[in-house]
């Protein structure tokens, strides 16, 4: 057996026996840096393989929260079975904004425009219509019973998270082994060159938008059903791109571990800002503080890292 | 109902806001001109300007428009500089990483403000606030009669200065031919910086004269973000005439869609416009290529 597959099966048991040991509170922070890990990888294939950086991620979040929601809340389905629905309408919305903006030609900074613009739709859409009943957004009536996605324990969405986790490792390993990964570095490094190759430049990204889409949702029912409630701004607002664009930024962008890096690094920030504050009684408010220090992070990061945090372990240039 | 006095008047509020975003609009798409980069940071260095407007009234009671002078030049020497120490310096390679270096950048200030600022919207009392001018059917308030008289005024000095001017001429050649520009013995890095500069100070002259009739929160800046680049793609990346045609467009297609749509629905057009401009002409109304 290899080292880092041995590496990953340490991790790995020690992710599974930590909520039996942690208290409550670091079992919900252990879930949050699982979940945001998920959610980063899904920006991370099509904005770290492919090089498509995004900034309305968010769009395909919100479209699986509210999908599921609605499906549940307003027709009744059992939130298992709208779990994959919500996943499709992730897959959709990917495949028509890569369609469109990609038919297009956008590329680069445009292209990252038009992604925070659609998710401004969607947002301004999900304050307006009413099923999604406006800026009063949506209850899910509680019933925690496993069949109803909810659990009593907080420890089964952390399982779930961790499960997601894995499979989106998993399913980043095996874009990067695949003739389809190979085409997308290709893609990233340098399109037109790529096209001269003889491949399908436009099909590729439609594909990778879509793929990205659906993972993204899948988070988004995950988080409606954690929380039980979602509003545009949650579940539209820019700052969950941002958050998804960062891990993965900070972790190292399209690497198979840097959103899980990142996710950890960051809330290793976060706790380490909220520690501070409650020492220095200046800083009333911690997310700010926290923020900044993510901000100045992105900076350096693209500036000196290009292959992030996890670019300091390993001497192989990304950029040819 | 909707008559077609309130649609008149509608029409000119929606010119008058238009004529301060022409403004902002001018400061991104001379940005973008000359050094070809998406400044994802603008919305947040206009809300950093008009906090300093607002403090420059609440600590030493200096009247939004007296301090015109003084927040021009102060926005000048802090683009200035900021393009010099950090952006400049980072700009090595792709127009994505610009781009995320300018997000990270306004992460950063967005969120300083709220630390230091606090969450609150803060206004500016200014004694001739409930000034009226009546136009026809329409009341429209002083403050933003002068303001949009005095935005024109400052696009029309600043063209001058570019098309005049040595510096201007010099900014011109390297927005039109950067290798060329540096045969010729123009200090191009000086000249971006120069650039990012005086965009800056567009903002702060827009922070001036937004302030008397607008209120400030750190979440300002990311409410004209959209907006700002919305306008610079309609009228296309780096023309001067497109930012202001694409302002007015945008003040009123803003203020229709409030009045036509409500307040919420109201601003899905300028997004709209956006996507639609985007993925039907990227070159926008005045734009000369892609």
């Amino acid at each position: 057996m290899s080292r880092q597959a041995a590496l990953c099966l340490v991790g790995l048991a020690a992710a599974v026996m930590f909520p039996l040991v942690a208290p409550n509170y670091l079992v919900n922070v252990g879930m949050m840096v699982l979940f945001v890990a998920f959610i980063g990888q899904s920006w991370n294939i099509a904005g770290g393989f492919a090089g498509q950086t995004s900034f309305g991620h968010v769009v395909f979040f919100g479209t699986g929260a509210y999908t599921s929601t609605i499906l549940q809340v307003t027709y009744g389905w059992n939130p298992w079975l709208a779990w994959p629905a919500a996943m499709l309408a992730g897959a959709i919305v990917g495949w028509v904004i890569a369609v469109l903006s990609f038919r297009a030609g956008l590329r680069g900074s445009y292209f990252a425009l038009i992604t925070l613009a659609f998710a401004e739709v969607f947002r301004i859409l999900a304050n307006s219509v009413p099923f999604t009943r406006g800026g009063l957004g949506m209850l899910i009536k509680a019933d925690p019973r496993p069949i109803n996605f909810q659990f009593r324990d907080p420890i089964w969405f952390y399982y779930l998270a961790l499960l997601l986790c894995v499979v989106s490792i998993l399913i980043a390993w095996q874009v990067t082994r695949s003739r389809f990964g190979a085409r997308l570095v290709a893609i990233r490094e340098n399109e037109d060159a790529a096209r001269a190759l003889g491949i399908d430049v436009f099909a590729e990204k439609v594909k990778v938008l879509t793929l990205s889409g659906a993972m993204c949702a899948a988070g988004g029912t995950f988080y409606a059903q954690k929380y039980l409630y979602i509003d545009p701004n949650i579940a539209f607002g820019v700052d969950k791109s941002v958050e998804m664009l960062l891990v993965s930024m900070v972790g190292g962008a399209g690497t198979i571990f840097g959103p899980l890096i990142g996710s950890v690094t960051l809330t290793v920030i976060n706790e380490v800002t909220r520690a501070v504050a409650s020492v220095v009684p200046a800083l009333k408010n911690v997310q700010p503080l926290s923020l900044v220090v993510y901000g100045i992070m992105l900076v350096l990061i693209v500036a000196r890292l290009p292959d992030g945090l996890i670019g300091l372990f390993r001497r192989k240039p990304r950029h040819a | 109902m909707l008559d077609s006095q309130i649609i008149f008047a509608g029409v000119l509020n929606g010119l008058l806001a238009g004529g301060i975003y022409v403004l902002v609009a001018v400061g991104l798409t001379l940005i973008y001109g000359v050094l070809h980069i998406i400044n994802f940071a603008h919305g947040s260095l206009l809300m950093l300007a008009m906090y300093a407007v607002f403090f420059l009234w609440r600590l030493v009671g200096v009247d939004p428009y007296a301090a015109l002078p003084l927040v021009i030049a102060g926005a000048f020497i802090f683009g200035f500089f900021l393009y010099r120490l950090v952006i400049g310096r980072f700009s090595h390679g792709r127009d994505e990483n610009i781009l995320l270096i300018t997000l990270g950048l306004s992460i950063v200030i967005d969120n300083a403000a709220l630390l230091f600022f606090g969450g609150d919207t803060q206004t500016i009392d200014v004694p001739y606030a409930g000034a009226f001018v009546e136009i026809g059917a329409a009341f429209l308030p002083l403050p933003k009669i002068i303001s949009f008289a005095a935005s024109l005024l400052i696009c029309a000095a600043l063209g001058l200065y570019m098309a005049r001017s040595d510096t201007g001429k010099a900014i011109r050649a390297v927005a039109k031919e950067r290798q060329g520009a540096r045969l010729v013995g123009i200090d191009v890095d000086n000249i971006f910086a120069i650039s990012y500069g005086i965009g800056i100070a567009c903002l702060g002259a827009a922070a001036c004269l937004l302030m008397p009739t607008f209120y400030v929160t750190p979440s300002s800046g990311h409410a004209f973000v959209l907006v700002a680049f919305t306008i610079v793609v309609l009228g296309g990346m780096g023309s001067f005439v497109g930012a202001a045609v694409g302002g007015f467009i945008i003040g009123i297609t803003e203020a229709l869609g409030g009045l036509l749509l409500g307040e919420q629905l109201g601003q899905i057009g300028i997004s709209l416009i956006f996507i639609l401009i985007l993925l039907l002409k990227p070159t926008g109304l005045f734009g000369s290529k892609a």
